[in-house]
């Protein structure tokens, strides 16, 4: 299955009922396959939006009214709904949104880049907020943590975002996709806007307009946050016992480069690799402990350094960390990648 | 004693932060009014707006949900099309409805969204001090158009109950008034009909209503009523813009 078709499906089998959005490429296959889906299903929503802004608006209407929702852009679009994500935030709204990013900035181009780390993991709207981002780098991960990440919008009442790029939305793989959850199974959900009926009336807002009360609800998402950042952390490891470097890298960047460990591994070059799977929040603390006995860090990313600052933040001075970009939707080679590592490792007289 | 008028069930108990003779006060109870005479209260969902109304959900005492400026129609989409057996309305302003949320507005009348809007003109933004707004007249000092609204420097208003009138998927649009008991009458008479074509599953209803800003108008609650009544109306002509219900026209 296509990476764009088996999100959309993990998201109809976690109970997704509700898909707004607006076309943009790479990832037009999953508003394509939802509209088709979801007019299946009883119940089933999908709008095709005037805008991105209208698009993620309508996603909180539909998360007000308590049911699993999601929509899916690409970096430009992605920018449109940074309003909307911001009031999520505030509004302390469950969602999940698909950016698969392109080579940027401006309109840039369609191919595959990691140029939306910055806007992905800092919020990227007003407002002290953050959000959940995960990075799948194959098609079964990405059915996976599409799956995941509508327990944990709902967990946490966050909006939760799944970072790929045009690779993984069109590859195809073979993928063994979750159950189907019935809707009704799902836990009830006490703070939404349904009608009042048999209770008080209730309502949903950001505007706090007294500064003691917003600096508590601040306080709140915080604490939150930090929840968050210690039950909530997902990392793969790869050849790393023995490492004398290891490769950082996320998503697509962390494919090409287990490519090229496995090569300079038969050249007999100690390298192993460390891939973060939860960008926000960030595995942070495993990093650290890593770099306490692996000394030389290799970050490598598409596009022109961004993971690289929390890297250095985890690690806090204690290993050389070497940065190598390919930024504007280049895919480099294993091959490529398998060079530019080895020359690092000799140069840096590890063999 | 035979009580002959108390605030309706759907008003809180919340007193009004709105300025002495604006009419949000007004059209707030009519609205009361009509989901207590409807019996909606505990199916009406409202989604209020940024703007002078942004508290409103401190006044009505039904379920509330917040939306960012101007996009009141996409958060109300979201609801109606999640709780279709729900009534929804939106509470907006001038510049929220006809400025930064004309194309969430005009697309879910377009696509007939099956709910209700409550648009207030009074010209002018409101709460953040008078500047000038989509349905400042020509000639109207606002303190973005200090000397009066040009149309060579600020375009024309906007008509917008007539454009959406155009959309097929509105069921019922009529422009009214509240500076005049009659015309509040005609108001909630209105509000009522839009309610209930959303009742019947009929698509998008709105009632425009020109609403007194005496703060920034600059002037006394009485002469605001007069200018709705010697201007306003002129560029606004009130009555119903479309009426696909059926139902027999009010003899006004
Ligand atoms: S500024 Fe105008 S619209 Fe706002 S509350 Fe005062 S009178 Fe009403």
């Amino acid at each position: 299955m296509r990476g764009n078709h088996v999100i959309a499906e993990a998201a109809i089998r976690a109970g997704c009922r509700f898909y707004f959005g607006y076309p943009i490429t790479p990832q037009n296959e999953i508003p394509e396959y939802m509209s088709e889906r979801l007019s299946k299903i009883e119940g089933g929503v999908f709008i095709q939006a005037e805008s991105e802004i209208a698009s993620i608006h309508m996603v909180i209407g539909a998360s007000m009214a308590g049911g699993r929702v999601m929509t899916s852009s690409s970096g430009p679009g992605i920018s449109l709904k940074q309003e909307g994500i911001s009031f999520l935030s505030a509004l302390e709204l469950p969602a999940v949104i698909v950016n698969m990013s392109r080579g940027g900035p401006g309109l840039g181009n369609i191919a595959p880049s990691q140029s939306d780390y910055f806007q992905a993991t800092r919020g990227g709207g007003h407002g002290d907020y953050r959000t959940i981002v995960l990075a799948p780098n194959s098609c079964q991960e990405a059915g996976d943590l599409t799956y995941k990440s509508f327990d944990l919008a709902d967990k946490y009442r966050i909006p939760v975002l799944i970072l790929g790029d045009g690779m993984l939305g069109q590859m195809m793989e073979p993928v063994e996709l979750p159950p189907e959850i019935p809707v009704k199974r799902l836990p009830p959900k006490e703070w939404t806007i349904t009608g009042a009926k048999g209770r008080p009336s209730r309502f949903i807002r950001s505007l706090i307009l007294d500064p003691f009360e917003e600096e508590e609800h601040n306080w709140k998402l915080m604490r939150k946050y930090e929840k968050i950042s210690k039950e909530e952390l997902l990392w793969e490891t790869f050849s790393i016992e023995d490492a004398k470097m290891i490769v950082v890298a996320f998503g697509t960047a962390a494919r090409i480069a287990k490519g090229a460990i496995k090569r300079v591994r038969e050249e007999g070059l100690k390298v192993g690799l460390f891939r973060p799977i939860s960008l926000w929040p960030f595995p942070t603390k495993i990093l650290k402990e890593i770099s306490r006995k692996v000394k030389h860090l290799f970050v490598f990313e598409m596009n022109m350094g961004q993971m690289v600052e929390d890297v250095k933040l985890a690690v806090d001075g204690g290993a050389e960390i070497h940065f190598y970009g390919r930024p504007g939707g280049i895919i480099p080679t294993p091959l490529e990648i398998s060079r530019i590592i080895s020359s690092y490792y000799y140069q840096k007289k590890l063999g | 004693m035979k009580k002959v008028f108390s605030r309706p069930k759907s008003i809180k108990k919340n007193p009004f932060h709105y300025c002495p003779g604006c009419g949000h006060s007004i059209i707030h109870r009519v609205i009361g009014e009509v989901i207590d005479e409807l019996g909606i209260q505990e199916i009406t969902i409202g989604v209020p707006p940024a703007g002078c109304a942004v508290l409103a959900y401190f006044y009505f005492d039904v379920d509330m949900g917040e939306a960012s400026h101007g996009r009141a129609a996409a958060v109300a989409t979201g609801l109606k099309r999640a709780l279709p057996d729900r009534i929804v309305f939106t509470y907006q302003g001038d510049g929220d409805i006809a400025a930064i949320g004309t194309a969430e507005t005009i697309h879910a009348a377009s696509r007939g969204e099956n709910f209700t809007t409550i648009f207030v003109n009074n010209g002018v933004y409101g709460m953040t001090g008078g500047q000038m707004a989509p349905t400042t007249i020509l000639g109207q000092n606002t303190t973005t158009s200090p000397g009066g609204r040009k149309e060579r420097r600020d375009g024309f208003p906007i008509p917008l109950s007539e454009m959406l009138a155009v959309a097929k998927g509105s069921a019922y649009i009529e422009r009214t008034a509240v500076n005049s008991p009659s015309n509040i009458l005609k108001t909630k008479r209105a509000i009522e009909k839009a309610f209930r074509a959303q009742m019947r599953g009929l698509g998008f209803s709105l009632v425009e209503i020109l609403s007194p800003c005496p703060t920034n108008w600059k002037m006394s609650p009485v002469e605001a009523c007069h200018w709705i009544d010697e201007v306003m109306v002129k560029h606004f002509p009130l009555g119903v813009i479309k009426d696909i219900t059926g139902e027999k026209k009010d003899v006004n």
